[in-house]
């Protein structure tokens, strides 16, 4: 049984995105240990993408810092291996097809496992696709987890029953970061993912304050926050691990 | 393995949030391919609006010149808007208008695709934004011009290299966050299945009349055909028909900027591996960590970094040859085409007649070669001047 299953085993997840080495590798480790402190149920880790066609300005500008500052695959791995010296709640990757294909997906995959990843998310591996990657995800236990989309309509039950580990709600059209409203109807693209599978589901973009997160908690299984967090980031730089703490505990609050 | 593959290439490496608008867009596709109305139209804003066919002309004073291989010249610059770009856009065009589309949006390298989407969708009353890197719509703000005189909207990319890639990036962004009225009018032979496929079939019309052209002024086909290749659609087009026919040799010529032996290059094929990035499973230029390159050519129009997944599988199965051609070689094409047959050439278009310019003296004089003049170099004229050190105002 897959491990991620453990952060929705405390009510309501609340699982935040952090940006690997945005502004370096050092304040990333702090970051993840403040929003572990305060309350984050798993933790979405981005290895960074020059030309990460799903995100917003804001986790582009994440992007393009930590690549500035000469984040690779293999420095977030060690990275990885630093924070499970005391890090136990579930940790997944956020990242491009072509950075997981370019490491060799094999090879990925077994330094996942070996490292103490959970889970990979890749927004641009839609279902039609990704046997590529999961049969070497399965060899070593690793959760492909799915993504699905407002538009995702009669594709809905073809994905969430080859779902794994937990899926990811995409509450809006467009990218990611923060929006005022959120008009898609989640509950009723949760039931069909109910009637379809026992995974649990989470809802992410453009979730920003608790409000927000409470409601789309409550339609489903927990929310999903980066850009708001990447922002603080931005903001506070390498003074910003207590800043974010700060932001989760309430964040977490809310949708307990 | 997935739909849309030429060889291990091409595939649907998109978010699932612009699945079923692929999904859409493939069975309307599919629907209208062998539609005789859809067929009929096409063919009638191709013949009577963009001035089909072009023409294929014998390049005598460039044949006598170079002193070998007879040059025909396919001259695509002399369609309306001054490129290939019109062949595929009027195709795409009417296909959105008949899926109910009212805008389209598209990206935009040197603007000459920009430009046939604004010109499509002024024609069929259409919408159009066209995203464009910011570098270039300085390199080509002509272009620009253009564009918004035919009544698109222009958007500058400010993120990245601020050129192409960007450009398609930012596309695609837009598309993912509104699908419904819009069609993404893509612009090369690249991205999710089945645009490789869509641009090519409407592309394919360069060689389909390229090919009987040749048969009835020479009697046979040529032994040698050669186009630019950015995304590679132009290149794609002039190929085609002549793929089943071994004998011809295919030329693709990529933009080596300043050198396929430094990092200012944009020649995919000759200096790119395998990956997977703006839809699609091909050659890239990118680091050992899958990161995309910074490719650089003085040709906005090629300044990509990628290919397309048919010329990756043409080059894998050795049936198309791919030749880096460097900045001065280009420009140096750009001003011998212009003074020998008074042909001003775009930029792009310059990287094949450079090649032309390296082949035809080494075959006989019996041996034909065609050329694709893909585009009109009125655009290019400015940054021409400024590379030779002259700055004139456009």
């Amino acid at each position: 049984m897959s491990n991620i299953k453990k952060a929705f085993e405390n009510g309501k997840a609340f699982i935040p995105f952090i940006t690997c080495g945005d502004p370096d590798l050092e304040t990333t480790a702090k970051v993840v240990r403040e929003a572990v402190k305060n309350g984050a149920d798993l933790i979405e880790l981005g290895i960074p993408f020059s030309d990460p066609t799903a995100e917003g300005p804001v986790i582009q500008g994440a992007n393009i810092r930590a690549l500035a500052g000469g984040v690779t695959t293999d420095k977030v791995f060690d990275l990885v291996v630093e924070l499970r010296k005391d890090i136990k709640i579930p940790m997944v990757f956020m990242t491009y097809a072509n950075v997981v294909f370019s490491y060799g997906a094999e090879r990925f995959m077994k330094k996942c496992a070996e490292t103490g990843v959970d889970g990979i998310i890749l927004p641009d591996l839609p279902f039609e696709e990704k046997e590529e990657f999961a049969e070497c995800a399965r060899q070593y236990g690793i959760d492909m987890i799915s993504l699905i989309a407002p538009t995702s309509e009669n594709r809905i039950a073809m994905i969430a029953k080859e779902a794994e580990g937990f899926i990811y709600v995409v509450s809006s059209l467009g990218v990611t970061g923060t929006r005022t409203e959120i008009t898609t109807n989640i509950g009723d693209i949760v039931s069909v993912i109910r009637e379809n599978t026992d995974v649990p589901c989470a809802v992410g973009f453009g979730i920003s304050n608790p409000e927000q997160a409470k409601k789309m908690a409550g339609l489903s299984d927990g929310a999903i926050v980066g850009s708001a967090i990447i922002k603080i980031i931005e903001k506070y730089g390498k003074d910003s691990p207590k800043y974010v703490g700060e932001y989760i505990k309430s964040m977490k609050d809310a949708i307990r | 393995m997935s739909k849309g593959r030429f060889g291990v290439h091409g595939g649907q490496y998109i978010p699932e949030t612009l699945m079923n608008a692929i999904i859409e867009l493939e069975n309307a596709y599919n629907h209208y391919k062998y539609d005789p109305d859809f067929q009929r139209e096409l063919t009638e804003l191709l013949d009577n609006y963009a001035g089909r066919p072009s023409i294929l002309y014998y390049a005598e004073k460039l044949t006598r010149e170079l002193g070998g291989a007879k040059i025909y010249l396919k001259r695509e610059d002399l369609n309306h808007t001054g490129s290939h770009k019109i062949n595929n856009v009027l195709g795409q065009a009417l296909l959105a208008k008949k899926m109910g589309k009212t805008r389209l949006i598209a990206e935009t390298g040197a603007g000459q695709h920009g430009v046939a989407t604004a010109t499509a969708a002024a024609l069929l009353d259409m919408e159009c934004v066209v995203f464009m890197g910011e570098e270039d719509t300085k390199r080509q703000a002509l272009n620009v011009y253009r564009m918004k005189l035919l009544g698109a909207d222009v958007v500058p990319v400010k993120t990245g290299t601020a050129t192409l890639k960007d450009a398609v990036s930012e596309a695609m962004r837009e598309w993912t966050s509104r699908i419904s009225d819009t069609h993404y009018c893509l612009g090369s032979v690249m991205g999710p299945h089945p645009f490789p496929t869509i641009v090519r079939d409407f592309q394919a019309v360069i060689s389909l009349e390229s090919r009987s052209q040749i048969l009835e002024k020479e009697g046979r086909l040529p032994d040698a055909v050669i186009a630019c290749v950015g995304g590679g659609s132009n290149a794609i087009g002039s190929f085609y028909h002549f793929i089943p026919d071994e004998k011809v040799r295919l030329i693709g010529c990529e933009a080596a900027g300043r050198g396929i032996d430094t990092f200012e290059t944009a020649a995919t094929v000759n200096t790119g591996k395998i990956g997977i990035f703006h839809g699609m499973k091909s050659y890239f230029c990118q680091d050992e960590y899958g990161q995309i390159a910074p490719v650089y050519s003085i040709s906005a129009g090629l300044d990509y970094p990628g290919v397309g997944p048919e010329h990756a599988n043409l080059h894998d199965i050795g049936r198309a040859e791919y030749v880096p051609i460097t900045d001065d070689e280009a420009v140096n094409a750009f001003e011998y085409l212009s003074r020998t047959e008074g042909i001003i050439p775009a930029i792009e278009s310059a990287h094949a007649v450079a090649y032309a310019m390296k082949l035809a003296p080494t075959m006989d004089k019996d041996k034909i070669i065609i050329v694709t003049v893909s585009g009109r170099g009125d655009k290019d004229c400015a940054a021409i001047a400024r590379y030779r050190g002259e700055n004139i105002y456009e």
